[in-house]
């Protein structure tokens, strides 16, 4: 007799736990062939504000974590990945080669970024010789709470928008079209050492969250990579003004090129410190 | 006074074998020299017999190195990077294991092993593993290794000074041939385990043990590209006539005598914790040691007395025991050394005090000692003691402590205690230091340089600074 499998219960990963939707609802996560594989959550804006919140409130440990913490933290959820690699292959899909080769990228990204956390200030800070007997330092911080849309293919997106907005301090609610690799993501943190709350995972439908999320007035940073319908992003763009949220506009990336800085500058602040010299 | 009972740590985590090969080319090989013994300097018991390299074999390990730098200078540089983790993964795994054999064998005490020497040393692998695939945004344009590294190391920070050399090497992609010191192997011969266990590419790192002619060799081999000493600006001064004329790159840090300045604002109870930190840590084998007090004449009565109370309470003894703050001094010979610098102390005109200490019969000890009443000619006051040797001096305007603080050959480090910020920077400016600390002092940490002005050397280990070392630039 074949084993009768226990299948997984994909829910939303919010604080560190792994509630349900809020409002009870749930939609059909199908193959390629059109078959039922699982019921993901569907998050509803309640949901949404809520992960606001858990990200605010784990926005002051993470960010006053020194660096070198930051960085091992990031490279321990790198190995809970690699120790997932069969398991993540199988949830993305598609080609059996070009899944698992996704899925080493994806390791390889994150420790990729892990080495950023103590070096991001020496690039993108200075020592400024102002014209006076003042001492004057600039070094990035972390803007705040940011609001990633996650692109809905592939993986390796997913992971290439989370990492370089948390690894310098930043907290995240993330919008996540592919639900299942994600969720199965949301226990990789939960199992890195990563402080509850550093990221939120919400499954759902980006019309539902986003606009939500764009017109939070405690959210600091909005990632519309993965925004789908044009118009829903330029209202998002819109939205965001209001507290004028840092922005990364949709963008179509080629996610196995080495990413650059950007995403990592986007949602920093430069903080120029000025002291006096003198007797 | 409290009474401490003894707190040992346990050796047991530590298996030391009879004798130890030279490790070349990915393997442990017999040397061709005599071999030479290990001790431990709180006993003077024998640990090991170490293989000792002649010049044929420091050729062979530069030929190993020098095959394995195309391999690995070749290897992208996220390739690279996974090594340097697994490398720093190894050590964070083995961290008890190591800091007990290197308080073994150098004779630091264990509470420093610990907690300063371990964490640093995987600290550094994996800052440097991290730099090892971003070397494009360093800011030197798309910069090359320069080859095979060869670096010559000393015996205060074993496996510290260890980590500095060779995880910047590598990140930029150059292989090494590094000689460890002749009093303190053990730790080098175990990170060449961990080399195997990381399955480093063969001659990647290469590690020849021995004497002073085996540095030499390391340091005048035709083919090695970059010369890295940490040790004695004298020795420093002879690898630097060495490698002139040739096209090796070169960086040295070596002595230091740095002054350790305390205003009459500064809160003296904290800078009498950092005057002892900064002399008595280590044994005060640190180059980088305050080994020069200049106190404000307004505070000097009440800054000395705090000192004298302080440093009667350090405990002197087994460097195993957890409640240890100074431990053995590392060999004899350093020992006579620091004996004859404060002989010369007393028979300039200086005066001596030490606390009342009782030292361990066998062994090589030396008890906390300040002298004041020193003068700035006084050799006391020139010269490295590199042992718990404090010469205090004093001053009267923040002009006359720059004069002071500056007015030695070296310049590795100094330090600054006052409440008040703008003074800080206006001395910080005129300190001709590579590194100043200000309210704190010893500290260290892989994204900050280190490394010294004047005759404490050139070049800079540590940080984004650290990388322009070990690249064509």
């Amino acid at each position: 007799m074949t084993r009768l499998s226990v299948r997984k219960t994909y829910k939303l990963y919010i604080g560190g736990a792994f509630p349900r939707s809020e409002s009870g609802r749930s939609y059909v996560v199908a193959s390629s062939k059109g078959e039922f594989v699982a019921n993901a959550a569907r998050a509803s804006r309640k949901d949404a504000r809520d992960a606001v919140s858990a990200a605010r409130k784990a926005f002051a440990g993470w960010s006053g974590a020194t660096p070198y913490n930051r960085g091992q933290i990031l490279y321990r959820v790198a190995e809970m990945l690699e120790g997932r690699r069969a398991q993540f292959a199988e949830e993305i899909g598609g080609g059996k080669k070009a899944a698992a080769e996704q899925v080493d990228a994806a390791v390889d990204r994150l420790v990729w970024y892990a080495g950023w956390s103590d070096k991001i200030a020496s690039v993108h800070g200075s020592a400024n010789p102002v014209a006076g007997p003042y001492f004057n330092l600039s070094t990035p911080e972390p803007s705040g709470v940011v609001a990633v849309v996650a692109p809905s293919d592939p993986f390796l997106g997913l992971i290439s928008v989370i990492a370089p907005v948390i690894v310098t301090g930043n907290t995240c609610v993330v919008v996540c079209s592919s639900p299942m690799a994600a969720i199965t993501f949301g226990e990789v943190l939960a199992t890195s050492d990563l402080p509850g709350g550093v990221v939120n995972l919400l499954t759902g439908f980006q019309k539902e969250l986003v606009p939500g999320l764009a017109a939070h007035m405690d959210v600091n940073g909005l990632d519309l990579t993965g925004v789908d319908d044009p118009e829903l992003a330029l209202k998002a763009e819109q939205d965001a003004a209001e507290n004028l949220k840092r922005v990364i506009r949709p963008v179509a990336e080629d996610w196995t090129a080495e990413p650059g800085l950007e995403r990592m500058t986007r949602f920093l602040e430069t903080k120029t410190v000025w002291h006096p010299v003198g007797i | 006074m409290f009474e401490y009972a003894p707190a040992p740590e346990s050796r047991d985590v530590v298996d030391i074998k009879s004798s130890y090969g030279l490790f070349i080319d990915g393997e442990f090989v017999e040397g061709s020299g005599k071999p030479f013994k290990t001790i431990d300097p709180a006993t003077e018991e024998k640990l090991a017999e170490i293989a000792s390299a002649t010049s044929d074999d420091v050729d062979r390990a530069v030929q190993s190195a020098r095959k394995a730098f195309g391999v690995w200078s070749q290897l992208p540089g996220s390739e690279r990077a996974k090594y340097l983790f697994r490398i720093a993964r190894l050590i964070q795994e083995r961290a008890r294991e190591l800091a007990v054999l290197e308080s073994i064998d150098n004779g630091k005490p264990i509470r420093e092993s610990r907690d300063v020497d371990l964490p640093l040393v995987a600290a550094h692998f994996f800052y440097y593993a991290g730099w090892a695939d971003k070397l494009k945004y360093a800011g030197y344009g798309d910069a090359r290794p320069l080859g095979v590294a060869g670096q010559v190391i000393p015996w205060n920070f074993p496996l510290l000074m260890l980590a500095w050399k060779i995880a910047p090497a590598l990140a930029c992609g150059n292989t090494v041939v590094l000689k460890p010191a002749e009093t303190t192997p053990l730790t080098a011969l175990a990170f060449a385990e961990i080399c195997q266990q990381a399955d480093l590419p063969p001659g990647v790192v290469n590690i020849v043990t021995g004497a002073g002619q085996t540095g030499a060799a390391v340091v005048a081999h035709p083919d090695v590209n970059k010369v890295a000493f940490t040790g004695s600006t004298e020795v420093g001064r002879i690898i630097a006539r060495t490698v002139a004329g040739t096209d090796k790159k070169l960086t040295l840090e070596l002595g230091g005598k740095a002054a350790n300045i305390v205003f009459d604002d500064a809160a003296i109870d904290q800078a009498v914790e950092g005057i002892v930190n900064g002399i008595f840590f280590n044994q005060g084998h640190v180059c980088c040691a305050g080994s020069r007090l200049l106190v404000q004449e307004s505070v000097y009565d009440v800054v000395l007395e705090s000192l004298k109370r302080r440093v009667s309470t350090l405990r002197v003894g087994d460097p195993l025991d957890k409640n240890t703050d100074i431990g053995a001094i590392n060999s004899a010979e350093q020992l006579a050394k620091i004996r004859e610098l404060s002989d010369a102390g007393e028979a300039e005109g200086a005066a001596r005090w030490s606390p009342a200490c009782e030292l361990p019969a066998k062994g090589f000890w030396f008890a906390p000692t300040l002298f004041t009443e020193v003068a700035q000619s006084h050799r006391i006051a020139r010269e490295e003691i590199f042992g718990p040797v404090l010469s205090v001096l004093t001053f009267r305007t923040p002009a006359e402590a720059v004069e002071k603080a500056n007015n030695t050959p070296y310049g590795l480090s100094a330090g600054v205690w006052t409440e008040k910020g703008s003074r800080i920077l206006w001395m910080a400016d005129r300190l001709r230091a590579g590194v100043v600390w200000a309210n704190t002092f010893n500290k260290f940490d892989p994204t900050s340089p280190f490394g010294g002005y004047k005759e404490s050397g050139y070049g800079r280990e540590g940080g984004l600074r650290g990388l322009e070392a070990y690249l064509d630039v």
